[in-house]
């Protein structure tokens, strides 16, 4: 079996990372690298989308945007048997929001197969980001003391982050500009945003793999409860995607992104969000399950998979 | 010329409070203060740099010694508890005591 070069380049930097190697990215092009994918993914979504009649995908976005409240709440009480409330809390944010380099190693393995998918699924990506993150923070504070010093910012600040975050202002502005300026205003710029996204994906796994090898040491100290959340929730949440792309009557492609955003767990924008809304929470938890196991789990086992599991529903 | 002695609060914290202590040296009347990334270790883990939300900064800023200790004092009850956060201050001399 040939493997995704792409999940190749993740390996690569993962057993660099594991050797103790030397090798390290810069973190400025870490940063562009990244405003790079978030930008190209909302403009492939953005052209795409514009061949839709908008009325038609407003109901499937209102019942994706509701799986993004949905799904922390049913995280949360699972992670509370083990977890402090705002761990549980914070790490039920991760689990709903999703994560975007997932999504996109989804998309291009979809593509390698030459399997369609239906466009709104970037809106979908966009949409999915928002929910949990206001969810676990109503999670983490119900009941809680307000007026205590330091027990994070208040919601104007938080929405603030939330709704302005770096990767929803790029995602949906690389959306509006596809939108806006259509195929042929794109045309000019093929070549580096939709021709270049497959390359420069790989080198941004590169560095994933080196990020995801340095979070092992710290999961070791967690314990076996990690382990198998970290596991067991992307492979239950995956059906709740399927069952909602499903009833959208989305296609195999359409139904294994949708499975893939439900199962993926945010580490960029949720571990900001959280940080500043709930400070009390063990940072080194949430992100660790999300991107130390969560994430490599997803990309080397996780996508394939779900695509087999939206063969046997289809 | 004569050097004057003045306190410089250097600050080692989370790159996400950079926005809020901004708006309090603001609010302080601080005249002026340098941020600049860090990388390192310390009781929340090692700080690589490579994330955003894994990001430090390190801020020196210099007052008299009274405002400098009042603004610490003011930073470790706000953010102390729950943020990676290190802060000390050192006796400078400065050329132009005005301008802190």
């Amino acid at each position: 079996m040939q493997m995704d070069p792409v999940v190749l380049f993740f390996l690569l930097g993962l057993l660099a990372g594991l050797a103790k190697s030397d090798l390290k990215l810069p973190s400025a092009l870490y940063d562009t690298l990244s405003v790079f994918l978030l930008l190209a993914i909302g403009i492939k979504g953005g052209l795409e989308l514009a061949k839709q009649p908008f009325l038609q995908v407003l109901p499937q976005a209102l019942l994706v945007l509701a799986m993004g409240f949905v799904i922390p709440l049913l995280v949360y009480p699972v992670l509370r048997l083990k977890f402090s409330q705002v761990d549980a809390a914070s790490m039920s944010a991760h689990y709903g929001s999703v994560s975007v380099v997932t999504y996109a190693v989804g998309v291009a393995y979809l593509s390698r197969l030459g399997v369609s998918h239906e466009s709104q699924t970037t809106l979908f990506l966009v949409l999915l980001e928002m929910p949990a993150l206001i969810v676990g923070v109503i999670l983490a504070r119900q009941g809680a003391n307000q007026a205590g010093k330091g027990s994070g910012h208040g919601w104007g600040k938080l929405l603030h982050e939330v709704l302005l975050g770096k990767s929803i202002v790029l995602l949906m502005g690389g959306l509006l500009i596809g939108l806006l300026a259509g195929p042929e205003g794109i045309k000019p710029l093929d070549r580096l945003y939709l021709d270049l996204f497959k390359p420069v994906l790989t080198l941004f796994l590169l560095e994933m793999g080196l990020v995801v090898a340095g979070k092992f040491g710290a999961l070791r100290q967690q314990g076996w409860f990690i382990l198998l959340a970290g596991i067991g929730l992307p492979l239950c949440l995956s059906w709740i995607g399927i069952g909602v792309g499903h009833l959208l009557g989305l296609s195999v492609g359409g139904v294994t992104l949708l499975a893939l955003l439900a199962a993926s767990a945010s580490y960029i924008a949720a571990p900001a969000a959280m940080r500043m809304a709930v400070p009390q929470a063990n940072p080194a938890l949430s992100l660790g399950a999300a991107l130390g196991i969560t994430f490599p789990f997803n990309l080397l086992i996780g996508v394939p998979l779900y695509y087999q599991f939206a063969h046997w529903v289809a | 010329m004569q050097f004057h002695s003045k306190s410089m609060l250097t600050i080692v914290t989370e790159a996400l409070l950079e926005n809020d202590l901004v708006e309090l040296f603001e609010a302080r009347k601080i005249r002026g203060w340098t941020i600049v990334a860090a990388r390192g270790k310390g009781a929340h883990g090692e700080k690589r740099g490579s994330f955003d939300a894994n990001e430090n900064i390190q801020i020196e800023l210099i007052a008299s010694t009274a405002t400098a200790e009042a603004l610490a004092e003011e930073i470790q009850l706000e953010y102390g508890q729950h943020y990676a956060l290190v802060q000390w201050l050192s006796e400078v001399r400065v050329l132009r005591a005005d301008k802190f």
